[in-house]
C-alpha cells in the first residue's frame, strides 16, 4: 500500500478548542414588592454565576430555579418578539431577554418594575391601560371595501405608501415607551407615546379611511398635544420603532401640514 | 345662541394649541418691536416718565401694547392651564383650572387695557 509522506510543515494544526467563555459572579438585585401584602418596596440580592452571552431574563430564571421561585415575572418567546419582559435594568427600560449583562459592563445589576404602570408583583405589570389605549385607537384598518369581500380583490401599496407606516407597525407592545415617557410619570390619563405611535401607523395607511375618528380620539386635553418631545421613547424602544418621530407626523395632519 | 364661553371651554385642543403657537409667534415679533423702541434712543432715557407716557399717547403704539397684552396673556395662561392638567388629573379639576384660566385672561387683559386707556387718555 503506497503511503504519503507529509511534510512536517504541511502537517495540519489539530483543531483549536472552541473559545471558552470564564464564567464571572455579578449581583442581581431585584425589586420586591407585593402590593397585597401592603409591605414596601424592598431590593433582594442575589450572586449567580454568568456567561458573557448570560441575559437578564436568564439570570432572573437560574434565580427563580435556584435561589428564589417566588420572584415574578413575565415572560413568554425569549426573542424580543412577544413584549412581555419590559423592565427597568440598570435605571433604562429594557427587554430582559434581549438584554446581555456583559453590554450592561457592571457587577452589579438592578432589576425593577418599569415606571408609570401599576405594580402587580415584584417585577410584573398592569398593560390594563395600555392595551385599552392601543385598543381606542382603532388598531386595524378602517375600510367599507375589504378584501374578504368577492368584488374587491386586494389593496395595492407601492413600497413608498408602505415606507409610510412600515416603521410603526414593528411595535410589540411592550410598554417600553410609556415607562420612559416624562409626562406619562405626571398625567396618568395621557395617551402615551405607544397609543400615538400606533395612531400614526394606521392613519398614514393608504387603505385607512379612519383617519377623521383616529384624529378626534388623539386631539383631547390629554391627547397628542401633551407630548413634550423629550425623546425618551424612541431611545428605549427595542424595535426601532421611533414613536416620537410619530407623534410629530401625526401632529402634522392636525395641523394642517398633512393630508 | 351658543355662549361664546362654552365655545372656548369646548374648543379642541387643536384649535387651543393652534392659538398657543400663534399667539407666541406674534408675541416674540411683537416683543422685539418693543423692544427695540426702547434701543432707539438711550435705553435709560427712553423709561423716562414723559418718555413712556409719551409711549401711550402715541395711538399706534398703545395698540401694540394692548396687542400684546392680549398675546401674552393668552399663550402665558393657557401654558399655565396645560402645566396644570398635566400635574393633576380629576373631572372637577380640569373644569376649574379650565374655567379659572380663562377667567385670569380676562382679568389680566382688562386690567392691563384700563392702565393702557388710562395713560392714553392722561388719567392718573
Amino acid at each position: 500500500m503506497a503511503t504519503v509522506e507529509i511534510s512536517k510543515e504541511q502537517k495540519p494544526e489539530p483543531a483549536k478548542a472552541p473559545v471558552q467563555s470564564t464564567p464571572k459572579t455579578i449581583t442581581l438585585r431585584i425589586s420586591r414588592f407585593n402590593p397585597s401584602e401592603n409591605t414596601e418596596k424592598k431590593f433582594e440580592e442575589f450572586k449567580i454565576p454568568v456567561q458573557k452571552w448570560t441575559t437578564i431574563l436568564e439570570a432572573i430564571l437560574y434565580v427563580k430555579q435556584n435561589l428564589d421561585h417566588s420572584i415574578a415575572v413575565r415572560y413568554s418567546c425569549r426573542q424580543a418578539s412577544c413584549g412581555s419582559c419590559g423592565m427597568k435594568i440598570n435605571g433604562k427600560p429594557r427587554l430582559a431577554c434581549y438584554t446581555k449583562i456583559s453590554e450592561l459592563e457592571s457587577n452589579v445589576i438592578t432589576i425593577e418594575p418599569m415606571n408609570n404602570f401599576p405594580i402587580l408583583r415584584d417585577l410584573a405589570v398592569d398593560f390594563k391601560q395600555l392595551f385599552s389605549t392601543h385598543k381606542k385607537m382603532k388598531p386595524f384598518i378602517v375600510n367599507e371595501e375589504s378584501e374578504v369581500q368577492s368584488s374587491t380583490k386586494e389593496f395595492i401599496q407601492t413600497p413608498k405608501d408602505l415606507e409610510k407606516f412600515l416603521q410603526f407597525s414593528y411595535c410589540i407592545k411592550c410598554g417600553l415607551c410609556n415607562s420612559a415617557c416624562p409626562t406619562m410619570a405626571t398625567d396618568k390619563s395621557f395617551v402615551g407615546p405607544q397609543g400615538l405611535a400606533q395612531a400614526y401607523r394606521y392613519t398614514a395607511d393608504n387603505r385607512d379611511q379612519g383617519k377623521k375618528d383616529r384624529l378626534k380620539i388623539v386631539d383631547q386635553s390629554h391627547g397628542i398635544w401633551r407630548c413634550h418631545f423629550a425623546g425618551s421613547c424612541s431611545n428605549v424602544c427595542p424595535k426601532g420603532v421611533d414613536p416620537a418621530m410619530a407623534i410629530q407626523l401625526l401632529r402634522g395632519y392636525l395641523l394642517g401640514f398633512r393630508k | 345662541m351658543v355662549p361664546a364661553y362654552y365655545l372656548v371651554i369646548k374648543m379642541r385642543e387643536s384649535i387651543i394649541m393652534k392659538i398657543h403657537y400663534g399667539t407666541a409667534l406674534g408675541a416674540v415679533a411683537l416683543v422685539a418691536v418693543h423692544i427695540l423702541m426702547r434701543l432707539s434712543q438711550k435705553y435709560s432715557d427712553s423709561l423716562q416718565y414723559q418718555n413712556v407716557l409719551a409711549n401711550y399717547h402715541f395711538l399706534p403704539y398703545a395698540l401694540m401694547l394692548e396687542v400684546i397684552l392680549v398675546l401674552l396673556s393668552v399663550h402665558g395662561f393657557n401654558g399655565l392651564r396645560v402645566i396644570l392638567l398635566e400635574l393633576k388629573q380629576g373631572i372637577v379639576y380640569e373644569r376649574v383650572i379650565n374655567y379659572g384660566s380663562i377667567v385670569a385672561m380676562i382679568v389680566l387683559v382688562a386690567y392691563g387695557s384700563r392702565t393702557i386707556l388710562m395713560a392714553g387718555m392722561g388719567i392718573s
